[in-house]
């Protein structure tokens, strides 16, 4: 905050502020063609050779709509808890070099779905206001002047992205914070992806995000002027921006100013919003209903077919994952297994962890074994049998072996593959027989008298000492919870 | 001034033509050779052209190599299509591979299309020889044929009056003999209202029956391709060449070409026709009294002809100069001098757009884009676009509870004949009544036809209007084909041009 001598307004003095954001995120579908021709859909081309005159809106050709767009639609639709309604196609209408037609076709009054929400890993659910079709624009790269609009010398035009199929997503703006907007990025992200709807690439442009940012007094109700900025195109993108966005008007607010309702220009390397254009200067789109397309009527068969098969999405995987650790109990989970349910979601191992306690795994033991040890080679954890994980857990659980050498052997199985018995024969894992382990604890009780005697008298955190000893006396062979339980023996 | 005289052979110049049905029963029976046929359509072009200045562009090397597959398919035994060997026209917005398609606008003077129209493509399947593009009013936006960039058509019977328009230059060429079919597109009587002026057939299909796909768009919901021909039974013809499904079209109705050609001798015998009263006294006593006769005609035939009211459909002009420029207003914002077309540069790209634009477009055609432009604004949406609609609605209703009684109904084409050229050029409005009857069928998206029917003031031809529900093309074809067999077979083209006193005709302002 401020200073008193800057702020004249007294009651501003102590004020804390809250930010609060809307987000809008465009997502390209991961359609073979594109939305109305059937040009190929795929980044990376050598420019202008995906183009045929429907995406280029050549004079008299026509739109025909990609079933398959529509399917996704629907699926993120579905995804995100939306109503999936009949819907129809408007124009907005305005000029720019990068779109063929001077005009969008885009979802109006009545978008494909609308009224869902999204719930983030915390459990917080944010509102989704539509998620409506529409198509992507060409790029325009301006040549010459640093790549600026204003000082290029000339513009050239790649129409290969103009007729993409896009769905965007506008969030309520139930949003808090850089953190919060990050998190339902991530999540919005893990979503389109699970779906089938997008292949999640950021930077590749398959999601674009712009932010509605606005500050208010904390417990007031009353929405703050928002400014609505563009070019967001990563999470570290999105949550400077929102940073420096919230502190520009603040410091406005604090300083006595009022923040005027525009858009502005995300610019990464300096780090800034600057302004694109006020309100007044906005665009007319001159909205109307788009005549050469009908209206989009999914009957429920064909919403059932586009959604069947469909993979769970993240939070219901939560749901499933919390649920087995938590067993039949209400009570809510540490904050620590929150957390590891979390990362096996992102990280696609929580079937992994599912299928291991389906065949009788401890649960506890699988998520952290998961969570903290698997989610190290991710990559490999995706593709390890569940059998073989669930044999594993069982000889550590069962004591035959100690938890270093579990994580060991899981470490090798990652690696090389095999069986965790075959493993730990061949690491010298076996556990010590009965018989062996009091040897040793004999001698180390000899050994160390005095403090035999304090654990004895009732100190019970000598015996961590005492088991130190022994697991040293036996590099680690002994089962912690076998030197424990004769430990525990011998006392009587 | 005359009617159609006795039948020539194709080959021979001077001669008036043959319909097209002839035409290609002779081809296919291999009587007479495609190659001469549109030899002799280039050599009757060539005579008159100069006075008529029906085409922008004139294709006849292409034209011959088409005659030439025709005669090789015909010689070797092979369906050369049902239209084989015969000439063809087709209005300069129907997007030709190869072929410039102007819109008869400078900002598309020098464009060709890669690719071709479906009822390009699919006349080329049924034999039909495409020999030129015909002149417009610039982007189908007029009644006259005036607004086209390239100097305006004349008028065969007069070529001191209009040929209507937009589609002007199609519905000279048929009257001028020089081909017996053309294509225009009707959006709000571009079709139907220069055929009348110029005494030719001319059919405006339902909405979704012929595939728009190719057809540079004016207004796209109103937008319908269809049929210029000298007779009924050669327009039944083109439609079943041109219509049915296309994939390529959103808005193409999933029906096939209507088959009016089997139902033209099934008379109109318990037909219910009605005549709209609220026409004729908009209409000038020779185009009323046409519809009148025209309704005798109809009637001795066997049909139960009775009077209609259907006040609603004269509130139709309004709506349409609000709806027709709003989608004119967007379909058109492409030509904006990036990609195609017309460029003039400037400074950046806002100024090279605008330079464009200003230097491209024609007076009407940004008359239309403004007033486009401001029915769809914020704050005048909804008292002028959206009220447009209601009324558009309203249209529509009004037909359907008319339908209720009858199976076709009869109107004027046309409040007038032919006018003189410049006489309507200066008032703007005056020009948009010319489309008064014509434009109800657009907005309902009905099918309606023109019969040339009698000879009006100064002796120029008066079209009948025969207006069908969604799909009554077949009813309407049977009217169609009764009150042509009625009609005073003078007021019907081609006219023979080699009577025309073009000297007295001189005047052309």
């Amino acid at each position: 905050m401020t200073t008193a001598e800057s702020t004249p307004d007294s009651t501003a003095l102590d004020t804390t502020w809250e930010i609060v954001i809307g987000l809008e995120v465009h997502c390209e579908l991961a359609t073979a063609t594109k939305l109305f021709c059937g040009c190929a859909n795929r980044f990376g081309s050598e420019a202008n050779t995906q183009v045929c005159p429907v995406c280029l809106g050549l004079p008299g050709s026509l739109p025909v709509l990609n079933r398959r767009a529509v399917e996704l639609a629907i699926r993120i639709g579905r995804s995100l808890h939306c109503e999936i309604r009949p819907s129809t196609f408007h124009r907005k209408n305005y000029f720019y070099p990068d779109m063929p037609k001077d005009y969008q076709v885009s979802q109006y009054d009545k978008p494909i779905n609308v009224d869902g929400y999204l719930e983030l890993p915390s459990g917080k659910r944010i509102g989704v206001e539509r998620a409506h079709i529409e198509e992507d624009t060409g790029k325009t790269t301006h040549i010459g002047g640093g790549g600026r609009i204003n000082d290029a010398d000339h513009s050239l035009v790649d129409y290969n992205r103009a007729g993409v199929p896009l769905v965007e997503i506008v969030s309520r703006p139930d949003l808090r914070g850089a953190e919060e907007a990050r998190a339902y990025v991530s999540e919005l992200r893990a979503i389109l992806v699970a779906s089938g709807a997008s292949d999640g690439r950021m930077e590749e442009g398959s999601l674009r995000v712009d932010a509605n940012i606005s500050v208010r007094p904390a417990g007031t109700t009353a929405f703050g002027t928002r400014c609505e900025v563009k070019n967001l195109n990563s999470l570290r993108s999105l949550g400077r921006a929102i940073d420096h966005e919230a502190e520009r008007q603040i410091a406005l607010l604090e300083g006595g100013g009022r923040v005027v309702q525009e858009t502005r220009h995300w610019n990464e390397g300096e780090g800034r919003t600057s302004s694109m254009r006020s309100k007044e200067e906005a665009y007319d789109y001159r909205y109307f209903s788009e005549p050469d397309l009908v209206p989009l009527e999914p009957d429920e068969a064909f919403i059932a077919e586009a959604t069947a098969g469909m993979a769970l999405m993240p939070a219901a995987r939560r749901r499933r994952l919390s649920a087995l650790i938590s067993g039949d109990g209400d009570a809510p989970l540490p904050t620590s297994a929150v957390e590891q349910v979390a990362t096996l979601v992102d990280l696609g191992l929580d079937d992994l962890v599912v299928a291991a306690v389906g065949l009788g795994a401890d649960s506890r033991l699988a998520l952290a074994r998961g969570a903290n040890e698997a989610a190290q080679s991710a990559e490999e954890a995706r593709h390890l049998d569940a059998a073989v994980f669930a044999e594993l857990l069982g000889l550590e659980a069962t004591g035959k072996l100690s938890s270093t050498q579990s994580k060991t052997v899981l470490a090798e199985l990652l690696e090389r593959g095999g069986e965790p018995e075959e493993i730990a024969r061949r690491l010298g894992f076996e556990a010590l027989s009965e018989d062996d382990l009091g040897v040793v604890l004999d001698s180390v009780i000899a050994a160390n008298p005095a403090e035999w005697e304090r654990y004895v008298g009732g100190e019970d955190k000598v015996a961590q000492l005492l088991t130190g000893q022994v697991m040293k006396a036996t590099k680690g062979r002994a089962n912690g919870k076998a030197v424990a339980a004769a430990l525990a023996e011998r006392r009587g | 001034m005359s009617g159609p005289t006795s039948q020539g052979t194709a080959s021979d110049p001077s001669s008036m033509p043959e319909t097209a049905i002839e035409i290609a029963a002779r081809v296919r029976a291999g009587e007479v050779s495609a190659r001469s046929v549109v030899e002799a359509t280039f050599a009757r072009i060539g005579a008159h052209e100069a006075e008529i200045h029906a085409f922008t562009t004139l294709t006849g090397e292409q034209a011959l190599a088409a005659a030439d597959e025709v005669d090789r398919k015909v010689a070797a035994g092979e369906d050369p299509g049902p239209l084989a060997g015969v000439p063809i026209a087709l209005k300069d917005n129907l997007c030709t591979r190869g072929v410039t398609t102007t819109c008869s606008s400078k900002i598309l003077e020098h464009w060709v299309p890669p690719y071709d129209a479906t009822v390009v493509r699919r006349l080329a399947r049924a034999g039909a020889i495409a020999v030129g593009k015909t002149n417009l009013d610039e982007f189908a936006m007029g009644s006259s044929t005036e607004s086209s960039a390239f100097g305006p058509t004349r008028n065969p019977w007069d070529l001191t009056k209009v040929p209507g328009g937009s589609s002007g230059g199609s519905a000279a060429a048929v009257a001028a003999g020089f081909v017996p079919l053309a294509l225009g597109s009707d959006t709000g009587g571009s079709i139907r209202q220069p055929a009348a002026l110029c005494g030719v057939v001319g059919v405006k299909p339902t909405y979704g029956v012929v595939s728009r796909y190719g057809l540079i768009a004016f207004a796209s919901s109103l937008d319908q391709i269809g049929p210029f021909a000298t007779t009924v039974s050669d327009a039944a013809a083109l439609l079943e060449s041109i219509g049915g499904h296309d994939a390529r079209d959103s808005t193409s109705l999933a029906v096939a070409a209507p088959r009016c050609s089997e139902v033209l001798g099934d008379g109109v015998e318990g037909l219910r026709v009605g005549v709209i009263g609220d026409f004729l006294n908009d209409a000038s006593p020779d185009c009323s009294s046409a519809v009148r006769a025209a309704a005798e005609v109809l009637a001795a035939a066997g049909a139960k002809v009775d009077d209609v009211s259907i006040p609603e459909l004269l509130h139709g002009l309004s709506a349409y100069y609000l709806i027709a420029p709003a989608e004119a207003s967007s379909n058109l914002a492409r030509y904006d001098g990036v990609r195609y077309g017309l460029r003039v540069d400037g400074p950046d790209v806002e100024t090279m757009n605008a330079r464009t634009r200003a230097a491209g477009f024609g007076p009407e055609v940004k008359r239309r884009i403004m007033l486009g432009t401001y029915v769809l604004s914020a704050g005048y949406y909804d008292a002028y676009y959206a009220q447009a609609q209601r009324v558009r609605t309203l249209v529509a209703r009004a037909f359907a509870r008319a339908y209720g009684q009858f199976d076709v109904l009869l109107a004027p084409t046309t409040p007038s004949v032919a006018f003189d050229l410049g006489a309507k050029t200066s008032d703007p409005l005056e020009m948009y009544l010319a489309d008064l009857f014509t434009i109800p069928s657009n907005l309902a998206g009905h099918p309606a036809m023109t019969v040339p029917f009698a000879l009006g003031e100064g002796g120029l031809p008066v079209g009948v209007q025969i207006f069908a529900p969604a799909l009554g093309e077949r009813e309407m074809f049977r009217a169609g084909v009764v009150v042509e067999a009625g009609a005073d077979p003078a007021a019907s083209g081609p006219v023979p041009m080699g009577s025309v006193d073009t000297g007295a005709a001189g005047g052309v302002r």
